[in-house]
């Protein structure tokens, strides 16, 4: 998977959150983007999944430009599977049907196929028994998976997880990262923001830094973790993997 | 609640009482009572009535419609549509019912050669009573949690499918109870419609009156014929009410 940003700039209100990025990105499966709060990895993630417009420059995922209409963006946004820190599942319906929406009204998958699909996804995510619960049944855990099987189940070229388990306890944050370490072991493609160093510097293959909205460093995970090569990781991860 | 306050409310229910009691007996010994002249109008009553329902279930059909745009029209794209809705509602509700009939029956109807009085008073108030639908359909659709929008965009949902498998599924919990509410204001203020020479139960009742001479015994039947259609919904706006604050 490649990524390639060419002077990406996003701005709220006046605060500039990604400042005129250029950068190549390869990686075979993994990407982690980490770095201090605030310098801008959500807003990159949320950028490359088609949820935010750049207000300058321009970015290609796997060579192809990401759409700036309406339309066309659309249709990008719908083959990219986005998980968020607080799930966003809909609370009127199911386990089942949250998973089964997006492939039914949006991907023309027929009802029967979309429910063996989602019936499946939920047994591997070790969600039998779950499938007619509505979201406030659920533990925390239990959503942020159904949330990733809503993801996997529209086959999406990339996943994108924004945070996923900032808002579980450890216990379930457990859970929720051993689903994902399974989803690169099946050869999935995907983006992490993530402040679980660990976890980080196991699944992914690369890895960018960003502070102050700028690509700071990146390079192979097991090389930044061991020696990172700049100032402000190696005070970074000092200061996160100090406890 | 203290000792105290029990003895209030008994002396305050005890007074309430014996003042609507001697009110009562003021009234009804003044009148001698005469049904016989009411009841051969019974046929008036009784078409009347059955006037007021299907007036109130058109104009319930059409303000549902017309809220449904109006609401919809407050979050279009085009800010025409939205300086349209939003004016629409403000003028609505800050008139009398009263006045828009006289200008919007003598005036805009007269002007537009809308002849026939029934369509023109059942137009009217729905136009009364879709600005009200529009503000609680507003109410439900922005009860949807911004990350529920966020989520419908993330997975590609178009505009309208987010308003029909996300928005409107569950905004109709929130709009539901008030609107049944609403039902029970339109069926009330329906009666205003005789003044337009529209042949529902209150100018059934004045009819009655001005023939027989009757007053109470007029009145008093239109009172409960009204209450017979009111009580009912306004029930079941309750039991809505109960049964969705329980269920999410």
């Amino acid at each position: 998977m490649n990524l390639a940003f060419h002077d990406l700039t996003k701005r709220y209100g006046g605060h500039t959150v990604l400042d005129a990025i250029t950068a190549q990105l390869d990686f075979p499966h993994v990407l982690a983007l980490l770095g201090p709060s605030g310098g801008g990895k959500s807003t990159l993630l949320r950028v490359i999944g088609g949820l935010e417009s750049p207000e300058a420059g321009s970015l290609t995922v796997d060579h192809q430009p990401v759409p700036t209409m309406q339309k066309p963006l659309r249709v990008y946004r719908s083959k990219i599977g986005t998980v968020f820190q607080s799930w966003n599942l809909f609370p009127h319906l199911d386990a089942l049907a949250n998973i089964m929406l997006p492939l039914t009204a949006v991907h023309g998958v027929e009802p029967e196929a979309a429910r063996t699909r989602s019936l499946e996804l939920l047994e591997r995510l070790h969600l039998n028994g779950h499938a007619h619960k509505r979201p406030a049944e659920l533990s925390g855990g239990q959503r942020q998976r159904v949330a990733i099987a809503r993801a996997v189940a529209i086959r999406p070229k990339l996943l994108l997880f924004d945070e996923p388990t900032s808002a579980l306890d450890p216990e379930m944050t457990a859970e929720v990262l051993e689903v994902i370490a399974d989803l690169k072991s099946e050869g999935r493609t995907f983006v992490l923001v993530t402040h679980a160093m660990n976890f980080a510097r196991t699944v992914a293959d690369q890895v960018a830094f960003l502070a102050h909205g700028q690509i700071v460093e990146q390079g192979a995970a097991q090389e930044f973790f061991a020696a990172p090569r700049t100032e402000t990781a190696q005070r970074f991860l000092a200061k996160v993997l100090k406890y | 609640m203290t000792r105290h306050h029990t003895i209030n409310a008994a002396i305050s229910v005890l007074l309430g009482a014996t003042l609507l009691a001697g009110l009562c007996f003021t009234v009804l010994q003044a009148t001698t009572w005469d049904w016989s002249g009411v009841w051969a109008y019974r046929q008036v009553f009784w078409r009347g009535w059955l006037n007021t329902i299907w007036i109130s279930l058109a104009a319930l059909g059409l303000s549902v419609l017309l809220g449904l745009l109006a609401a919809l029209g407050r979050r279009a794209r085009y800010p025409a549509l939205r300086w349209l809705s939003l004016g629409y509602v403000e003028l609505i509700r800050g008139t009398p019912l009263l006045v828009q009939l006289l200008i919007l029956f003598y005036v805009v109807a007269d002007a537009v050669g809308l002849q026939n009085r029934y369509a023109a008073g059942i137009l009217i108030l729905s136009v009364f009573s879709g600005a009200y639908i529009a503000e609680m359909i507003r109410g439900g659709i922005e009860s949807i949690s911004k990350s529920q929008l966020e989520s419908a965009r993330a997975i590609g949902l178009t505009r309208w499918q987010t308003y029909r498998h996300v928005i409107f599924p569950q905004a109709i919990r929130h709009v539901l109870p008030p609107l049944a509410g609403q039902a029970a204001s339109i069926i009330k203020d329906s009666s205003l419609l005789s003044i337009l020479g529209i042949e529902e139960f209150t100018l059934a009742a004045q009819q009655v009156n001005s023939a027989t001479y009757s007053t109470l015994e007029s009145y008093l039947p239109l009172a409960i014929g009204y209450l017979a259609l009111t009580l009912p919904v306004s029930l079941l706006a309750r039991r809505l009410e109960h049964k969705f604050r329980y269920e999410t």
